[in-house]
């Protein structure tokens, strides 16, 4: 089943009276339910356009895009309001918390806005979100209370809060080092397994490799879009990762002694 | 968002700028504490005074010498014709709705008994004066029909002019001199407190009109006449009918106007009422224009509020929040910011109108009315002053908002 139909999209900004910028120039893509495609290219290529163009929050200039076979440039207002509540998680780039709200708050806010009066108990939902990051033991802290992995991975919890069909990830890993990169793909790659459909953007091949298909932009067009052969898992990185993470620091203490 | 949540996030966003909230609802503090403060202090004083004038004794009518007012015009209450002791028994043969009349002669001057003197004012009445106004007795007996008939020297003592003279012995039997003339004191009269005007109403002494008009005056003018219809419905009746029988018995013509002057109970309340009515436009110039002030001052900081928080709006905005969920975010938030102004402003109105009222030894009234009148006024201009900002909140795109820096 398509999940994310684009054709032909085109965007245009319009700066000043005579300076168009053309961000997109005509993309075309189909992505299946359940798969897991990376965005790549330089910086200023259309990833973000494009993200917010698929994340219903900036609408194309032209062109046509179907989610899970809803025309989407007929949507108004509030029903886009309601897909980017009900259908899509968001994973920005730069973390977007609210401040000075604890990190629970942060992850129930799109369950608060939700009309569907599906979840009865909000809350209780949203620790389960902050569970499956694995910050079950930070929820009360504030924004500036959590280090950097910590927040992305609040951001993770807040996108899958309301069992979106898709999350769409701009540079989650974009603030982050390896180790702490690897730990959010790991998040991203089971959730992924549990049928839900990703789109990352990154700038970071390693980070890539962790998706089942590649999708490279340059000027606002596809370069390139080719699956990936070797399945590379986020969570035996990460397990490698710490070891040696671990060893490293053992070098370090000892040579601390030595001195 | 439920209600629950959104005042919870309006209480937040207002409890971390606790010292900007303040100085922001201070306007409406000061405004709203200030009409409470005056209209407390209004209602009490007003309360007082009609006490004081529905103490002058039920559908009271009082008859003055002088010209009535022509187009608005005064000529002063003494000009011109009297009212003498004939248009007195005219009006006792002709009315019919006046149960009760007595003339009120008066007069005044040094009071002598024994050693002590007093200067007061001396009024002459008919009997049924105490029941025209109201009043009565502590001690002996008041002025009898033939008291009035045979001229006797006999005076009923206000509260003060026997403590005055007596302190606390019985003046009863006791002999006094006004002027020259000796009188034997009958009665004390029962305290009556403090007049409209601010004046002593026990500072006098009562005696048979009869003979202060003829002893201690010229023999003719009455002063004024005091009258009481049979009820209140009647009293404008009861006005033309003294009308007639005085403008007949002072021959006047058709075109002319009155040369006396009626006054009642219900006119003297109406004047109050007018005062007060001044009053309460004042009080409500001062709401308005202080209510305004606030009200621009929540605006003010609703839009500064905005825009710090456009990333704010953009994250909501992103995860599906509608237009209509952060307008009714930031209307409740300034609606909540303009309550809290009123309710201080409430406390701390009722706090100063006590004070003031202890200082000038009266009593305050805290009408309800007025109390819940301000708060939801002060919510009203939350809704109004904080409707634009919010507008503008809501309008905004998800994703300028999200990239505003
Ligand atoms: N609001 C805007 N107004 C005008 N031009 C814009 C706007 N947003 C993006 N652009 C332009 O569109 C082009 C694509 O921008 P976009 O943010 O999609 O790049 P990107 O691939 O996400 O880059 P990066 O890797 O740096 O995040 C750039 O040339 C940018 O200057
Ligand atoms: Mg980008």
């Amino acid at each position: 089943m398509k999940t994310i139909e684009l054709k032909g999209i085109k965007k245009v900004y319009q700066m000043g009276a005579d300076v168009e910028v053309h961000a997109l120039r005509g993309i075309d893509f189909t992505i299946e339910t359940g798969e897991f495609v990376a965005i790549m290219g330089a910086s200023g290529s259309g990833k973000s356009t494009l993200m917010n163009i698929i994340g219903c929050l900036d609408s194309v200039t032209a062109g046509d895009y179907f989610l899970d076979g809803v025309h989407v440039n007929d949507l108004d207002k509030l029903q886009l309001a309601g897909i980017r509540n009900h259908k899509i998680g968001f994973v920005f780039q730069g973390f977007n918390l609210l401040p000075r709200t604890t990190a629970l708050e942060n992850v129930e806010l799109p369950l608060l806005y939700d009309r569907r009066g599906r979840i009865k108990e909000p809350r209780k939902k949203a620790i389960e979100a902050l569970e499956r990051v694995g910050l079950g033991d930070r929820m009360d802290h504030e924004p500036n209370r959590l280090s950097g992995g910590q927040q992305q991975r609040v951001t993770i919890a807040r996108a899958l809060v309301n069992e979106p069909a898709l999350i769409l990830a701009d540079e989650p890993t974009g603030n982050l080092d390896t180790t702490t990169s690897v730990e959010v793909m790991t998040v991203f790659q089971q959730l992924n397994r549990e049928g839900i459909t990703i789109i990352l953007v990154t700038h970071e091949q390693d980070i890539a490799r962790y998706a089942g298909r590649i999708i490279r932009l340059r000027d606002g067009l596809i370069l390139k879009d080719e699956p990936i052969k070797d399945y590379r898992s986020a969570a035996d990185d990460l397990i490698e990762l710490r070891a040696a993470g671990e060893a490293l620091e053992h070098g370090e203490s000892r040579e601390a002694t030595v001195r | 968002m439920k209600w629950k949540n959104l005042i919870k996030v309006a209480f937040k966003s207002i409890m971390k700028n606790r010292m900007r909230s303040l100085l922001t609802v201070l306007g409406i503090i000061i405004g709203v504490g200030a009409v409470i403060a005056l209209v407390s202090i209004g209602q009490g004083a007003s309360a007082s005074i009609e006490k004081q004038i529905s103490g002058l004794g039920s559908n009271l009518i009082m008859i003055f010498p002088g010209h009535a007012r022509v187009g608005g015009v005064s000529f002063g209450a003494q000009s011109h014709r009297t009212i003498t002791l004939d248009d007195f028994k005219r009006l006792e043969k002709e009315t019919t709705l006046l149960k009760a009349m007595s003339p009120m002669v008066r007069s005044g001057g040094q009071v002598i008994a024994g050693d002590k003197n007093w200067a007061t004012s001396i009024n002459g009445v008919s009997p049924n004066y105490l029941e025209i106004r109201d009043w009565g007795l502590t001690k002996g007996e008041f002025v009898t029909a033939r008291d009035v008939l045979a001229r006797r020297k006999v005076a009923v003592l206000g509260k003060t002019v026997a403590a005055e003279l007596y302190g606390d012995a019985d003046p009863v039997g006791q002999r006094i001199r006004i002027g020259n003339i000796p009188f034997q004191v009958i009665g004390v009269l029962k305290e009556r407190g403090q007049g409209m005007g601010g004046q002593d109403q026990d500072d006098v002494i009562l005696a048979p009109y009869t003979t202060v008009l003829y002893r201690m005056s010229d023999g003719k003018n009455i002063n004024t006449i005091m009258a009481s219809a049979v009820s209140t419905e009647k009293m404008n009746a009861a006005y033309e009918e003294i009308r007639k029988v005085l403008r007949e018995s002072h021959k006047l013509l058709p075109g002319d106007d009155d040369d006396f002057n009626l006054r009642s109970q219900t006119d003297i309340i109406e004047t109050a009422a007018n005062v007060t009515g001044i009053m309460t436009m004042v009080l409500g110039a001062i709401a308005g224009v202080s209510l305004l002030v606030g009200g621009i001052g929540i605006m003010n900081i609703m839009l500064v509020s905005v825009t710090e928080r456009t990333r704010e709006i953009g994250i909501r905005l992103a995860i599906g929040a509608r237009g209509g969920d952060i307008l009714v975010q930031f209307l409740i938030e300034a609606v909540t910011l303009s309550l809290i102004g009123g309710v201080i402003g409430i406390l701390s109105g009722i706090g100063l109108g006590k004070m003031i009222a202890n200082l000038i030894n009266m009593s305050i009234i805290v009408n309800p009315v007025v109390v819940f009148g301000a708060f939801f006024f002060s919510g009203a201009v939350g809704i109004f002053f904080g409707f634009y900002p919010a507008m503008k909140a809501s309008k905004l795109n998800p994703i300028d908002a999200l990239h505003y820096e």
